[in-house]
């Protein structure tokens, strides 16, 4: 029975890499730019493998599936998360010596700033932070539905996919390939790729909760369907455009100056709401009360959270754009909803932390722990802080400037790599069947580095936002202007270098933990699974 | 609550259309009424779709990642009109597929900075810009100089633009190749071909300093000197 649904499956499979597969050709062989032929023999070698691989499998008889969670895929997403997270924080840290010593730069097209900088921003969010993501996702939505995932070909389709996006997304940018909408920078072809991969990852997760052997659905599910949900609406959406010609990679946005700027902070800000903020909230609400072996402390909570969330965040992206040109009511809007976002994400602060109440011995001795708990203290930061900075009169001193910067890596330093590096640190033993972690000496290590190069790197971009712009406001007593532009560049000089350090703290943490992952991967392997760690066994039909 | 809840979250497909739901009422509150409200974009004089020599520059204003430090959006704060210009209008963008109203200022708005530095200025700071300005975080650009401008795919582009609501007509796109070369040619006497398709605002120079050919940096610099030149702006309101 299910062994014929894999079949179906496979062949449908093989439907879609087939069409992917033309796609490649038809960038191979009409391109006319070398990043564009490279990405068209990049899509069709993949697609192509995927094909063969799936119609090798279709005349084979297909194997029993054991009744045993789906961990391979699991473990690939883990490796590719530290993979990009590394190449992510790397070029990150390169950025910020660009800045502090420009003739890094090389003034080659290859390697400028504008064009590394979306390799940044895209390894990192959805290299790090979507692979993570995936990864955990699948961990948990199985062990809360004591049930396999739903498919023995879609989880590949998922994961292959998506780093199929994030790959031709970060080597098109040195070549120029780009759409430029910050944050969705990949050109219309790789959005196809991601689009597919996601509806495949929707449907997965449905077919995998239908399964289930618990009646309700646990509370860190709603969050990463949260997650799968809205990511497919906003990408659709913010991404629709037209392309020029097959024989180049360039499409203009079907949206245009007002209404494009609004979708694009509507994108933009629920990237964050949904990608950064929901999906690992719903990691935290899985992970945190297995490290301290507490119950979520209030249920009620966990749903003003979840639904405040997900109601209010998507009226919040105009806040990206006050005092310029989008009408007055789409900006107080914007305000005031920001505003009350506050009391839901607070919501689930609390809830994290009183869920650590009974257990804060923990935070002492288990580093996975203190790195979770931490997370939700800058969680509970930066939500405070996005509120203040959507005031308007708050925002003359923060947008435009590094104030901005630092808000956004209090969130995804302090609070989305934490929360990960912490449920990560669970999660690999359990996955690879391990009896700990490699080193909890190196998790200290690794934890004590990226606190510092976090506290630093945000510190530094706090002073350098808000003397910027209180230097660009400064007038003397006739009405002119104090400061030129360049004097204002020139203040920036001891921050940037600052930044640059805690960013290099950063990556020297993140180092090190990939090296005890890698250690503990290769460490012995745990005798026997723990009874708890397999799923039911399905009702079969009229059985 | 609880209880209403609990019926929810039994239900997967339920719960995710619920989610769907919630979370698309913001978007459809805020963003549709964009287009239908009139007065979002208010009518302006002098805005134009940008000749097929500037939409190549702003193809690479948008590839080199400009807006990651420049943005194009002064705001009606009056330290952004003292230093900058009249703030923008809804118009001066509404052919920009995509927007480039930007997030950062590492360096300063570029929304007018069309006219206020002469071709030569802009030159020598795209190739080196710690020559002109001392202290400068920019990098150099001197590779933009050395390519030639391929001009071979403007008739594409200018029509997948038209697609997607710019009113370019079919002149302009079947002459896009040779609209792009002779902006960039003083001396090719083609001026009232130009004026014809674009309006009197147009600007025909050699922009880069090298009478010899087309490159990147004509393009590039051509855009640059164009921003925020056409609209006619009500300047008393502005201050």
């Amino acid at each position: 029975m299910t062994q014929q649904a894999t079949r179906i499956e496979r062949g449908l499979t093989a439907i879609v890499l087939f069409a992917v597969l033309l796609l490649g050709i038809a960038i191979l062989g009409w391109g006319q730019q070398i990043g564009y032929v490279l990405h068209g023999w990049i899509i069709a070698l993949v697609a192509g493998w995927g094909l063969l691989h799936q119609i090798s499998r279709l005349s084979d008889p297909e194997a029993a599936i054991p009744l045993a969670y789906k961990d391979d895929v699991i473990r690939w997403g883990i490796l590719a998360c530290f993979g990009w997270g590394i190449v992510g924080f790397t070029v990150g840290d390169v950025l910020a010596w660009q800045l502090a010593v420009p003739a890094l730069n090389g003034d080659i097209d290859l390697t400028n700033f504008g064009r590394l900088r979306p390799i940044h921003t895209t390894a990192v969010i959805f290299g790090f932070g979507g692979n993570a993501l995936i990864a955990t996702s699948f961990y948990v939505v199985q062990r809360t539905s004591r049930a396999r995932l739903a498919s023995e070909v879609a989880p590949w389709i998922v994961l292959g996919g998506y780093n199929l996006f994030v790959l031709l997304a970060v080597t098109g940018y040195p070549f120029g390939i780009t759409q430029g909408k910050e944050y969705a920078e990949p050109e219309w072809y790789a959005d196809l790729v991601l689009t597919l991969a996601w509806i495949n990852y929707l449907v997965l997760y449905l077919r995998t909760l239908a399964r289930r052997a618990e009646p309700h659905i646990y509370v860190a599910n709603w969050y990463y369907l949260g997650f799968i949900v809205v990511i497919a609406m906003l990408h659709v959406v913010n991404n629709l455009a037209m392309p020029v010609s097959i024989t180049s990679p360039k499409s203009y946005s079907l949206w245009a100056g007002v209404q494009d700027a609004m979708t694009q902070w509507w994108y933009g800000h629920n990237a964050v709401g949904f990608l950064l903020t929901a999906g690992f909230l719903g990691m935290m609400y899985y992970f945190l009360p297995k490290a301290v072996g507490r119950p979520i402390y209030s249920y009620r909570l966990s749903i003003i959270g979840f639904w405040g969330i997900t109601f209010l965040y998507l009226w919040a992206g105009s806040h990206h754009l006050h005092y310029t040109a989008l009408p007055d009511w789409v900006q107080y809007l914007g305000m005031t909803m920001s505003i009350v976002l506050l009391v839901p994400s607070w919501g689930s602060v609390f809830n994290g932390i009183l869920t650590i109440n009974g257990a804060w011995d923990k935070v002492r001795t288990d580093p996975a722990v203190r790195f979770m708990m931490v997370a939700v203290l800058f969680y509970g930061l930066a939500t405070f802080e996005g509120s203040f900075l959507a005031i308007r009169p708050v925002n003359t001193l923060s947008h435009y400037t590094d104030w901005t910067v630092g808000h956004v890596h209090a969130g995804a330093l302090g609070w989305v790599a934490f929360i990960t590096f912490g449920a990560m640190y669970k999660l690999v033993p359990w996955v690879w069947r391990r009896e700990g972690i490699y080193s909890l000496q190196l998790e200290a290590w690794h934890f004590w580095l990226a606190l510092t190069g976090t506290l630093i790197y945000v510190g530094a971009m706090w002073n350098s936002g808000i003397t910027q712009a209180l230097m660009w406001q400064t007038y003397d007593p006739v009405g002119n202007f104090v400061f030129a532009f360049i004097d204002t560049v020139d203040a920036m000089r001891p921050y940037y270098t600052a930044r640059a350090i805690g960013g290099f703290l950063y990556l020297l943490g993140a180092l090190i933990g990939a090296y005890n992952i890698y250690m503990t991967v290769r460490g012995p392997r745990l005798a026997a699974p723990e009874p708890d760690r397999q799923p039911l066994p399905q009702p079969q039909p009229g059985g | 609550m609880n209880t209403h809840h609990q019926k929810l979250e039994r239900h997967s497909v339920g719960f995710a259309i619920a989610i769907l739901l919630v979370a698309s009422i913001g978007g459809i509150v805020e963003i549709a009424p964009l287009f239908t409200i009139e007065n979002t974009v208010e009518q302006v004089d002098g805005m134009r779709p940008y000749t097929p020599l500037e939409q190549a520059g702003r193809d690479i204003y948008v590839r080199e990642g400009c807006y990651a430090c420049h943005s194009q959006m002064i705001r009606t704060l009056r330290s952004d009109v003292d230093r900058y210009g009249p703030y923008s209008l809804a118009a001066e963008s509404m052919y920009d597929h995509p927007h480039q109203w930007g997030s950062k200022r590492t360096g300063p708005d570029l929304a007018r900075v069309g006219g206020k530095y002469s071709d030569a200025w802009h030159v020598a700071h795209l190739n080196a810009p710690r020559d002109l300005v001392e202290g400068s975080v920019m990098p150099g650009y001197p590779f933009l100089a050395a390519t030639a401008l391929n001009t071979a795919t403007l008739p594409a582009a200018l029509t997948a633009l038209r697609r997607v609501g710019v009113p370019y007509s079919d002149a302009q796109i079947a002459q896009a190749q040779r609209d792009a070369i002779n902006q960039a040619d003083p001396d090719a006497g083609y001026e009232d071909d130009l004026i014809e398709r674009y309006g009197d605002k147009v600007q025909i120079r050699d922009f880069d300093g090298d009478p010899n050919r087309v490159t990147e940096m004509d393009a590039l610099v051509a855009y640059l000197q164009m921003l925020g030149t056409l609209a006619t702006l009500p300047r008393e309101d502005a201050q």
